[in-house]
């Protein structure tokens, strides 16, 4: 180690980064006191991630400048990273999984050509790293074959083996039961103890809280506040991630709920790793209200919606649609749910919404394309297409109004206006939508919202999902909170506001009251 | 967020045409190093493939093989999957072309036996290629690999058939009777006099209009239904046919039945067009280059034509050279082959990146 | 009956030498992500240049050396679309297949005009057998005397070679360093990519140690099996070797046994030729000659154990966010 002349482990200077046109920092600057644990909170798509690999040499900055130790360093690859003492555990593992632990730790630092010697050292100083930092752990298990919790100390060993001072964890609790993050919170204070400079990346106020020095807070692509962490609260730091926005209103009149047009109980869906996504959700959706559903993105809004519309199959519970009870075994796809009225703009146009090298009017029939009213007897009725795209972007003024035109070309606004077309325009009884004015411009937004408020007028449910707190607020008429693949909470959108919903969604509300008890 | 467009002349012709040239040129280097000219050869190759009558039919001849395994790969292609057992259900399609030419050139006309007969090979291409299909879709079997065994085993099934059961008695070879002349295909020059056209001889015949019959076909299929729709959401974004509630398997399946016909009717210009009776590797190589013509035509029914004449043309023109300059063999277009796959396959972002770049950055000043 | 096995177990190792060389070949190739199925065309073309350059001069090892060069040329096109230019793996190596069996004839032709042959190689410009000490001696001691005189004896050096590699591969692919960020890369190169180990670097040196062993499987056909180049000597050898690497399940053991397996087959296919089986009859030479590729469908079909093959075989590898 070397003599350190400034106090702080690292520090940014005027960080830059741009894709495309995307500026995703802007002019970050950053001091990082040695020894300290030290939060990066903000919202999904704040730039947080982004500078973490310029930390970790997965990009290089267009502009500014790190030191290391007081040292202006120039990281270009993860190798020089790991030579300047910075390690990072990042939110999906960078293990191999039918590797041992042994093994994963050595891999990139062997310590020779042959392993034999190399292994034999390593295990002898994993031995003495797992005592000094708590970190148990089998070194000779298979890493498939170990817990999440357990695998992320692997990461922590692995930077640790490699001499990181500075260490990163990308959202670290992402994937922890509460258990498993109480002592990953420990294992930090400890590491704290031994001298290494801990910074997490995280968008949950409890763990800035129960483990951290210092926070500081991003926005939008820039550093906005920081703060020592004694001196502030949760809903100071709620309020700085989520900012005071111009307030989105929305023109509509008080809902008038009817009947129960779809109810869920106790959905459940495990991933392939067999890890559960959504845990046990219920919920209803009436007639002619529009439910959001609230939640930094990654807590199981998406897996709803995929359960929902039929795309992935349920692992449990059940939902009863339009006079059909789906379960696990009772499996609809999403054709046939479209079949039974249910209509769905998902989350990702790109990936899924559309297939972005057809043309408009080809996109415009995506999950419709067996409907009577675009097929003749063999053929697929391209007049019919057309006459109707045509239509149709004439009312939702899609420009430009050229149906040919590979929906690729289209700007984000138009190509969401022609999957929220195809979708509405088929008179569904529920409509999911998730994300719907993500990457839109201004103008399209307002003309979006207003289709969304009509439909719900014409006695439609709408279940809306959406990452923008203020739309949310917006145009529910209920509020949903999902954290963690379940449901913490429910409020009436008149009785909400950003703090209340920023609290909710880091579940700190919830937590306070758990935090003691909890099995 | 709209994307810079590169024009589309440059994605239809300057990229393909580039790496053909790229492909000539290192083929160029192949004749220098054996000490001929190159440009010398490709005057005998291009005279030799079009500059008379009967070299244009055996050009077609070729090209009709290429036509259905060049269709055959680009079907399964545009769903994303990659048959490469063209080859051997293009064996076994032929064995099913043959065997309702033997069953039936005895006792039925023409006519009858025509449509029997393509449908022999539709279905027998079509079966060997539903098994890799079906293990790929319901099992997880990579379909590859399990294609490229079966080439294997159809060349064995094919050698065990003709040498026990097939074979015509009395002879040593391989080959089984010849079709009475109800079941011939009848031939280009053939069917043109009959409408006072003279031209000179060569085998291609009328499977040749079979096969842009075919074309029109699988233009129509894939632009223009729902299982062409179906089919291209498969290959291009499978995130959004779950979504569309397309079943992926499902499209596999019938994907690589219609593939495995397609490559089947290569029995029909080989085995009942020119051969007039069943033998072994009638074949010769023409399901694998059609990965080649599939490539090379981007996928698309024209583009298919175009390379199918254009690798027929290398085919004969081949055999020309070979004649002209004793040095050069025909395996020279085998060698063209392989490059143009390396070029316009393999190594396709090479040029298209590059060239696209030079576009948008044009383009965007 | 004895004798009958003994030499048919002579024969399968002699069948099994290319197998086994080819089939370690693929698997450095796919244990670091890349799948070959263009070992078919270095074989080919490395068994053109070890004939061509033992006819010219006259020594077989100096065939054997170009036969690697050739070889490593080749694998390193295929590196080079693959892992430079992230092409697909499959259309590359059919494209490696298709120019090999082109060149080869082309050349032939050029250089010997011998329609494509190389010129019958005799003397040092073959591998020929090696006869170990006393095998003569011992031919008649029973039992061990036939093994050690027939089996093990008079091979020649490349069988050898090809039977001392797989515990060198091993060693390689467990105890070493380059081993273990070898099989890293094909499981998973984020992991490598992170740890700051170059992926493309790996995956190149796997292609070049592919491109050595075909160079030598290569050469066995064309200038210790055989006595020159055919067209097209590799006979699917490619393939079988590939079949032989997944029924092996990629590692290095099982994957010689497999071979020894295919090869046993085709050494037994060779001698049941017209040989009535009692209570059978004649047992078609075709239906022995397809287990391999059987067996092979239908182990990746899952019916007879489970074949799961490096993880991030064939997938480019696209450096991205964490």
């Amino acid at each position: 180690m070397n003599n350190t002349t400034s106090p702080y482990a690292i520090e940014l200077r005027d960080i830059s980064k741009r894709f495309g046109a995307v500026q995703a920092n802007k002019d970050i600057c950053l001091q990082v006191p040695a020894g300290t644990v030290h939060g990066i909170i903000g919202e999904n798509g704040a730039g947080k991630s982004t500078l973490m690999s310029i930390i970790y040499g997965f990009y290089e900055a267009d502009s500014g400048d790190i030191e290391v130790g007081g040292e202006l360093v120039n990281i270009r690859t993860s190798e020089d990273a790991i030579r300047f003492g910075i390690g990072m555990v990042h939110q999906h593992f960078m293990l191999v999984e039918n590797f041992t632990v042994l093994e994963n730790v050595v891999l990139g630092a062997e310590g020779g050509a042959m392993l034999k010697g190399g292994l034999d050292a390593a295990r002898k100083e994993l031995k003495r790293l797992e005592q000094e930092y708590n970190l148990d752990v089998d070194v000779d298990a298979v890493v498939e074959d170990l817990p999440v919790g357990l695998q992320q100390r692997v990461e922590i060993l692995k930077a640790l083996y490699r001499g990181a001072k500075i260490l990163i964890l990308d959202e670290p609790t992402g994937v922890l039961t509460p258990q498993e993050a109480d002592h990953l919170f420990r294992i930090l204070q400890s590491l704290k103890e031994q001298g290494v400079t801990v910074m997490i990346i995280t968008h949950k106020l409890r763990e800035i809280m129960a483990s951290t020095d210092n926070v500081s807070v991003m926005r939008q692509g820039q550093m906005v506040a920081h703060r020592v962490t004694a001196e502030t609260d949760k809903e100071e730091l709620a309020e700085l991630m989520v900012g005071k926005k111009v307030r989105l209103v929305v023109d509509k009149e008080e809902a008038k709920p009817t009947n129960v047009a779809l109810s869920a109980k106790n959905l459940s869906w495990f991933d392939e790793q067999g890890v559960k996504r959504l845990k046990d959700v219920s919920l209803e959706l009436k007639a002619g209200e529009i439910v959001g559903i609230a939640g930094v993105s990654g807590n199981g809004q998406s897996e709803l919606l995929n359960a929902l519309s039929g795309i992935t199959p349920l692992s449990g519970g059940e939902i009863h649609f339009n006079g059909e009870v789906i379960t696990a075994k009772n499996k609809k796809n999403a054709s046939q749910m479209r079949d039974l009225k249910m209509a769905h703009v998902p989350e990702d146009r790109h990936k899924m919404g559309l297939v972005t090298g057809f043309e408009a009017y080809e996109a415009a029939i995506l999950g419709y394309h067996n409907s009577e009213a675009y097929n003749g007897k063999i053929l697929l009725d391209r007049k019919a297409m057309l006459d109707e795209c045509n239509e149709r972007m004439q009312k939702w003024d899609v420009r430009p109004a050229d149906p040919f035109l590979k929906t690729a070309n289209f700007s984000g606004g138009n190509q969401q206006k022609i999957v929220i077309a195809r979708e509405v325009e088929q008179n569904p009884d529920v409509l999911l939508i998730g994300q719907p004015t993500r990457g839109v411009d201004i103008g399209a937004i307002e003309n979006i919202h207003e289709e969304i408020v009509k439909l719900r007028d014409s006695g439609k449910a709408i279940l809306l999902v959406s990452v923008e707190l203020d739309e949310i607020m917006a145009l529910s008429d209920r509020i949903i909170v999902m954290f963690d693949g379940a449901v913490v909470g429910e409020i009436d959108a008149k009785d909400a506001d950003e703090r209340t919903l920023g609290l909710m969604m880091a579940n700190a509300l919830n937590e306070e009251e758990k935090a003691g008890g909890q099995a | 967020m709209s994307q810079p467009k590169v024009p589309v002349w440059v994605n239809l012709a300057l990229i393909p045409f580039i790496n053909i040239m790229l492909a000539f040129l290192v083929s160029a280097l192949v004749i220098l190093a054996i000490g001929e000219n190159p440009i010398e050869a490709a005057g005998y190759l291009v005279y030799g493939a079009f500059g008379y009558e009967e070299g244009i039919g055996y050009t077609l001849y070729y090209a009709t093989n290429l036509i259905f395994t060049g269709l055959a790969v680009s079907i399964a292609f545009k769903a994303g999957i990659f048959n490469i057992g063209g080859e051997g259900q293009a064996y076994i399609g032929g064995l099913g072309v043959g065997l309702a030419c033997l069953a039936f050139d005895q006792t039925m006309p023409f006519y009858v036996i025509v449509p029997l007969a393509i449908i022999g090979g539709a279905a027998f291409g079509a079966a060997w290629a539903y098994i890799p299909a079906y293990l790929s879709a319901r099992r997880g079997s990579h379909v590859v690999i399990t294609t490229i065994m079966f080439n294997f085993i159809a060349s064995s099934l094919m050698v065990y058939l003709m040498v026990n059961w097939l074979k015509q008695e009395g002879r040593m070879s391989p080959n089984s009777r010849t079709f009475e002349e109800s079941a011939w295909l009848p031939y280009m020059h053939e069917m043109l006099a009959a409408i006072g056209i003279n031209i000179e001889q060569s085998p291609l015949n009328a499977s040749f209009l079979w096969a842009l019959i075919c074309c029109v076909l699988i233009w129509g299929l894939i632009w223009h239904t729902r299982w062409g729709y179906q089919l291209r959401t498969v290959g291009t974004n499978a995130t959004a046919a779950i979504y569309a509630g397309i079943d992926n398997g499902k499209v596999t399946i019938w994907v690589m039945l219609i593939s495995g016909a397609l490559a089947g009717f290569v029995g029909l210009n080989e085995i009942m067009g020119v051969q007039h009776s069943l033998l072994l590797n009638f074949t010769a190589g023409f399901g694998f280059a059609g990965i080649a013509v599939s490539l090379m035509g981007r996928n698309h029914p024209v583009g298919i034509i175009l390379a199918a004449i254009l690798f027929g043309a290398l085919y004969q023109g081949g055999s020309e050279l070979a004649f002209e300059i004793p040095s050069i063999t025909p395996e020279i277009v085998v060698v063209i082959q392989g490059l143009v796959i390396l070029f316009s396959g393999a190594l396709e972002h090479m040029c298209k990146d590059r060239v696209e770049a030079f576009f948008t950055r044009t383009s965007a000043a | 009956m004895f004798e009958t096995l003994i030499l048919i177990l002579d024969a399968t190792l002699r069948v099994s030498t290319p197998l086994i060389l080819a089939a370690l070949a693929g698997l450095f190739a796919e244990r670091s992500g890349i799948v070959d199925i263009g070992l078919e065309g270095k074989i080919l073309g490395a068994a053109f240049a070890a004939a061509a350059a033992a006819a010219v001069f006259g020594s077989a090892w100096i065939g054997l050396l170009f036969a690697i060069i050739a070889s490593v040329a080749l694998a390193l096109i295929h590196g080079f679309a693959c892992i430079t230019h992230r092409g697909d793996h499959i259309v590359s190596g059919v494209a490696i297949n298709t120019i090999v069996a082109g060149l080869t004839v082309t050349l032939g032709l050029d250089w010997f005009s011998q329609g494509g042959q190389t010129p019958a190689l005799t003397g040092d410009a073959r591998f020929t057998s090696i006869t170990f000490p006393f095998a003569d001696a011992l031919a008649d001691v029973p039992v061990i005397g036939l093994i050690y005189s027939e089996l093990l004896s008079g091979h020649n050096i490349l069988v050898y070679l090809a039977f001392a590699i797989v515990p060198l591969a091993v060693w390689i692919i467990y105890k070493t360093r380059f081993g273990l960020r070898l099989r890293a890369v094909g499981e998973n190169p984020h992991a490598v990519d992170t740890a700051g180990i170059s992926v493309a670097f790996i995956r190149y040196r796997a292609m070049i140690i592919c491109g050595i062993l075909c160079g030598l499987a290569g050469a066995y056909l064309s200038t210790a099996h055989n006595a020159g180049f055919l067209k097209d000597m590799s006979a699917g050898k490619g393939y079988i070797a590939l079949a032989a690497l997944i029924f092996g399940k990629w590692r290095p053991v099982p994957v010689m046994f497999a071979c020894l397996l295919f090869g046993f087959l085709d050494a037994v296919a060779v001698r049941m030729q017209g040989v009535q089986v009692p209570g059978i009859g004649e047992v078609p030479v075709q239906a022995i000659e397809v287990l391999p590729y059987v067996l092979t469908v239908l182990l990746l079909a899952g019916f007879i154990g489970k074949a799961v093959a490096p993880k991030a075989v064939g997938r480019p590898y696209v450096k991205e966010r964490g």
